[in-house]
């Protein structure tokens, strides 16, 4: 069972207390009733579905309900890192040893 | 007596300490701290079970977790058994019944054997190959027969009377495994004031010590040093020691589940204690020392009853004081070994012959060889054996031909060298590597916070793997947090045994070109030639050979066998072997019970039970439950003598002629709050908000962005900013979800509070003519008249003294009222208007009653009419939706071509042209029933009543362009009769609504 860290709660929680909810970044157009066909199948049916880094949203239902955003390898399954909703996607890198850390974090 | 092959003096139980098991039809006497195979072994037996797919008699190879093939059923009664329990690990207790498995009708005369003989059908992929066709006869005939021939044990049939506990527990550092270095490890991290657990999958701790006798540490035997250390650890508060614990899990950020056997070796254990405990460790470090296991010699006849590892006699002779035979043959490719060929002739045991296939073994180990008085065939291999319930004689030869002598034994033990135990460092995710000097897999880098020590790490040095142990401990400690001080300085050790020499793969005389049944994997029946045969017929990957031979691929996980099956493998293909690539190792590192799995979430603790306020009454008014999710919801109220529909009948007919009770507080409820909260809900419904005024209510539906019916449910207003929401039974959770992510994450500038209030409120449904008669002498504070409080409207008052959230509303299409209540005094409201309501003739209903009624209406059902691929329109709903709003969730969607496209399966009323036949739910509906069979399915029934009230059945349906082929005949062909519908509106009484305004 995986450990995620709650933004909002500022602790690490056990995977049971979350759900997952999908790829983060994904922003609803604001003139959603005026786009094209091909703009509603990139925005709500195309997803990335990548080897490696994938941003993801999470919810923190049986805590606090906050509903996130989290960066995890899907490669090792480990979290690089979580972050509030509505906060700029949090840029990753690979280091020599093929583990991911946030760009510009102090090891 | 317990046993005539016990050796007086030897082994570390005590002999006067006896008990009695029954084994098969006979009663056997062990010594306390036997397992069961050292008891058998004690009394002579061997033969212990048959093999799985040739039924060859096999016995005891090992004398611990790794074993393939003595498996048995074990038990204490009729219903706490359990099959295919390794023999090498099961403590006997007083009164234990075990059985063999796999055999008919004995042991000693099994009919299965037959197999053996007609093992040339049986090659690898035997099965793929040959049950092919015809293709039914694989459900009906093969497989039923296949199960039955081949097979483990046979599962209980009794539910498991035996409870099970889980215990989630975090510590600094988890040592797994307790032998030399997992010891050491322990004390390291203990003495630097972590919290350690130590977990050991055997009754005692001591690993290795428990063969390796000629081992000293700190001046002491290894086995008494292990014995004081655990002492020490024990004392300790910090430290948690915890015997007869398997760690068979590795997962994520060190999670690593362990499974504690905890009455299991317990004559009379005591009733309050687990059969067996679950432990979920989260530890800051790992520390995994779980050494090695060693390989058997792949030889032709390897199997027979009396073979065994060396290091597994060596056990049973040094701990359990147990000789394995009387004249016994040592075969092997390292030296280890001989140092168990020496202790059984010290013991007084006759061994004839040490067969080493290495050309020029150790000289010191010659001499003492020779020494001792046995005899050494160096360069040479055990060619074949002979014996058919135990080994009779062992034939010593060169693999490169000449001379050969058949030398006679009744066991022969063997080592082919050790196999580092990987498996824990493998299911953390890492990666082994491949030590060219050593030949073997060592862990590569660790991926989690953990390090592997000692035999299992590839050190064979006692002294170097105690030492390095201890240093490790005292780093994880460090690495956890822990002020951990100075290392403690390591103990002297040695010992004369040494573990240098291995092969892998097929020895002399079971090479390529030999047709030799020589075993690789004993617990799935595969053979060297097998392995090859794979290679042959394309199988390159080592995944494909271990899923072509199944090699590896059974309860042992191949603990003995991988190795040389990889070796065989990389042989035929001629590529070196770690070019091969090793399968990987799964959780779990053997095999876990389901009670311990399952452990509470069984019975009532399956998942939660959610009742209503009123469910105590409902019961004693002799209510049948239905269970909706969690829900108990009373289904129908039969009365003496009444079957379950006639008590839907009157139910239907006592609503509509005088009214009904009906308890609707599974309603879905979600209170909607905030200067925002109408401009919200135009987000969520597609319905408009804004004209809403307080004190009114109305229908909402609710879409996905795709735009098809999500939920639906009636939205009252109470105030400018306050909205009472109420969603189906079912969907609440998701409701409250959905609305949730929209407002968190899309609409986060709306000031909007959202708190779901589902168990806040018991809900009341009065429904009917005389509905407002029932409750008006409760009711203070509200004009109940239709001109002051008309249908869809919502009040807030007192009823029955309590403050209500009153509803004027219907899902019966009869005028009625909801009441709700705050939960704590629902049974009393019921209570007090059930009083008012059953002198007028009222009656309570159920669920039954309120679906009918509602499909008389024509009122949908999401979820049973609509199934997430309809939409508004399809559904007849389009007049809830919002013509002039810019924006609500879906609207997009549900402008798709494919959804605005003609040709749609549309919502429309369905009536049986015999007013007496009941449509199925779910039945496909055709235009022209006289057409070839598959019809063209134009669309399906989604709710079918008898309706009292019609005096008929009727039926809602989903059917292409519906709407438009009102009138016409359609089918619906059943396996018996083809039923005649008409297509019609689906509102059924009341066309004109005249009755929700009473």
């Amino acid at each position: 069972m995986l450990l995620i860290h709650c933004p909002y709660c500022q602790e690490e929680r056990p995977e049971l207390e979350f759900r997952n909810t999908g790829e983060a970044h994904i922003e609803r157009p604001k003139d959603i009733a005026g786009i094209s066909d091909e703009e509603f199948e990139k925005f709500f049916f195309i997803r990335a579905n990548p080897k490696g880094v994938t941003y993801e949203r999470w919810r923190h239902i049986h805590g606090c309900a906050r509903f996130f955003n989290a960066v995890r390898d899907t490669v090792s399954d480990r979290f690089v890192t979580t972050y509030k909703a509505g906060e700029p996607r949090a840029e990753v890198e690979r280091g020599d040893d093929g583990v991911l850390t946030v760009k510009g974090a102090a090891q | 007596m317990s046993g005539a092959n016990r050796i007086k003096g030897k082994g570390r139980l005590t002999p006067a300490k006896t008990l009695r098991f029954k084994f098969d039809n006979r009663i056997l006497t062990a010594v306390e701290g036997d397992t069961l195979a050292s008891a058998l072994l004690a009394n002579g037996i061997h033969l212990t079970g048959r093999s799985f797919k040739y039924h060859r008699p096999r016995g005891m190879l090992s004398a611990g977790p790794e074993e393939p093939n003595a498996l048995m059923d074990v038990g204490r009664d009729a219903v706490r058994r359990t099959p295919n329990i390794r023999a090498t690990v099961q403590e006997v207790y007083d009164g234990m019944q075990t059985r063999s498995q796999n055999r008919w009708p004995s042991l000693a005369f099994d009919v299965g054997g037959l197999n053996n003989l007609a093992s040339p059908f049986f090659a690898a992929g035997f099965y793929y190959k040959t049950f092919m066709w015809p293709k039914a006869a694989w459900k009906k005939i093969y497989e039923p027969v296949i199960r039955a021939a081949a097979g483990l044990g046979v599962a209980p049939s009794e539910p498991d009377p035996d409870h099970y506990s889980n215990h989630f527990a975090h510590c600094d550092v988890l040592v797994i495994g307790g032998g030399a270095t997992g010891l050491s490890a322990a004390l390291a991290a203990a003495h630097a004031g972590a919290q350690v657990i130590l977990c050991d999958e055997q009754p005692e701790t001591g690993g290795a010590f428990h063969h390796e006798t000629d081992a000293t540490v700190d001046g002491q035997p290894g086995w008494d040093w292990a014995q004081a250390v655990t002492a020490e650890l024990r004392a300790m508060d910090n430290v948690r020691v915890l015997t007869r614990t398997t760690a068979f899990g590795y997962q994520a950020q060190n999670h690593v589940g362990l499974v504690e056997r905890v009455t299991e070796h317990l004559a009379n254990p005591d009733p309050s204690l687990p059969r067996e405990r679950l432990w979920q460790v989260r530890a800051r470090q790992v520390v995994i020392a779980t050494g090695a296991i060693e390989r058997h010699m792949v030889f032709a006849n390897n199997d027979r009853p009396g073979i065994m590892l060396a290091s597994a006699a060596r056990t049973y002779l040094n701990h359990f004081g147990v000789a394995v035979g009387a004249k016994v043959g040592v075969y092997t490719a390292c030296d280890s070994a001989w140092n168990a060929a020496f202790d059984l002739k010290q013991a007084g045991v006759s061994v004839p012959a040490i067969v080493d296939v290495r050309p020029d073994p150790d000289p010191a180990l010659v001499a003492r060889a020779k020494e001792l008085g046995i005899e050494v065939f160096a360069g040479q291999s055990v060619l074949d054996t002979s014996g058919k319930l135990r080994v009779k004689s062992m034939k010593v030869g060169k693999a490169s031909g000449g001379s050969t002598r058949d030398i006679a034994v009744d066991a022969l033990i063997m080592s082919a060298g050790w196999t580092p135990s990987v498996h824990m460092y493998s299911q953390s995710r890492g990666k082994v590597v491949w030590d060219e000097e050593s030949k073997r897999f060592l862990p590569g880098r660790n991926v989690q916070d953990c390090v592997s020590v000692g035999a299992c790490n590839g050190v064979d040095d006692l002294a170097e793997a105690i030492a390095g142990a201890m240093k490790a401990g005292h780093e994880a400690a460090l690495s956890a947090g822990v002020e951990a001080g100075k290392p403690p300085a390591a103990p002297d050790a040695e010992t004369q045994t040494s573990w240098a020499g291995s092969m892998m793969g097929s020895a002399g005389g079971a090479g390529p070109d030999t047709t030799v049944k020589a075993f690789v994997d004993f617990q799935n029946d595969v053979t060297a030639k097998d392995i090859r045969l794979a290679v042959r017929e394309g199988m390159h990957s080592i995944e494909h050979v271990k899923r072509f031979t199944t090699n590896g691929m059974a309860t042992d996980q191949g603990k003995t066998s991988n190795i040389h099956g990889l070796a065989i493998a990389a042989e035929m293909l001629d590529k070196p072997l770690p070019q091969v690539g090793l399968t990987t190792f799964r959780s779990p590192y053997t095999p876990v019970t389901f009670g311990a799995i399952v452990n509470h979430s069984r019975g009532a603790l399956f998942d939660p039970t959610r009742l209503t306020p009123m469910h105590g009454w409902e019961e004693t008014q002799g209510a049948v439950f239905e269970d909706v999710g969690q829900w108990k919801r009373a289904w129908y109220y039969p009365r003496a003598g009444e079957d379950m529909h006639q008590a839907v009948n009157r139910e239907c007919r006592t609503v509509r002629e005088v009214a009904g009770m009906f308890d609707a507080s599974t309603l879905g409820k979600i209170e909607v709050v905030g200067p925002d909260a109408a401009e919200f809900l135009n987000l969520m419904y597609t319905n408009g908000w804004d004209k809403l005024e307080p004190g009114r209510c109305k229908y909402g539906i609710m879409l996905r962005e795709d735009g098809f019916i999500y939920d639906d449910g009636v939205v009252g207003r109470l105030a400018e900013d306050r909205f009472h929401v109420t969603t189906t039974t079912g969907g609440a959770p998701r409701v409250m979800h959905h609305m949730e992510d929209y407002l968190q994450t899309e609409f986060p500038h709306l000031k909007v509070w959202l708190t779901s209030t589902t168990e806040q409120w018991a809900v009341i449904a009065v429904q009917g003519p005389k509905a407002r008669e029932i409750i008006a002498p409760l009711v203070e504070d509200i004009d109940l008249s239709n001109e002051a409080m008309p249908h869809m409207s919502v009040r807030e008052g007192k009823i029955s003294g309590v403050p209500t959230r009153l509803f004027r509303m219907s899902f019966t299409g009869e005028a009625g009222f909801e009441v709700n209540v705050p939960a704590d005094y629902g049974k009393a409201v019921w209570k007090a208007l059930w009083e008012r309501a059953e002198p007028l003739g009222a009656c309570a209903y159920g669920t039954e009653t309120m679906h009918v009624l509602r499909a008389e209406k024509g009122y949908i059902i999401v979820g049973q009419d609509t199934d997430g691929t309809v939409t508004p329109d399809d559904a007849g709903l389009n007049w809830a939706v919002a013509k002039k709003k810019a924006d609500f969730v879906g609207i997009r969607g549900m402008k798709r071509p494919d959804l605005v496209a003609s040709g749609r399966k549309q919502l429309v009323g369905l009536v049986t042209k015999d007013p007496n036949t009941v449509l199925e739910e779910g039945a496909q509906i055709v235009a022209d029933p006289n057409q070839t069979v598959p019809m063209t399915m134009i669309g399906h029934v989604t709710s079918s009543y008898w309706s009292e009230n019609c005096g008929r059945s009727i039926a809602m349906g989903v059917v292409i362009d519906g709407r438009s082929i009102k009138g016409k005949t359609l089918y619906v062909p059943m396996p018996d009769k083809t039923i005649e519908v008409e297509v019609t509106d689906t509102v059924f009484i009341d066309k004109e609504g005249v009755r929700l305004n009473g």
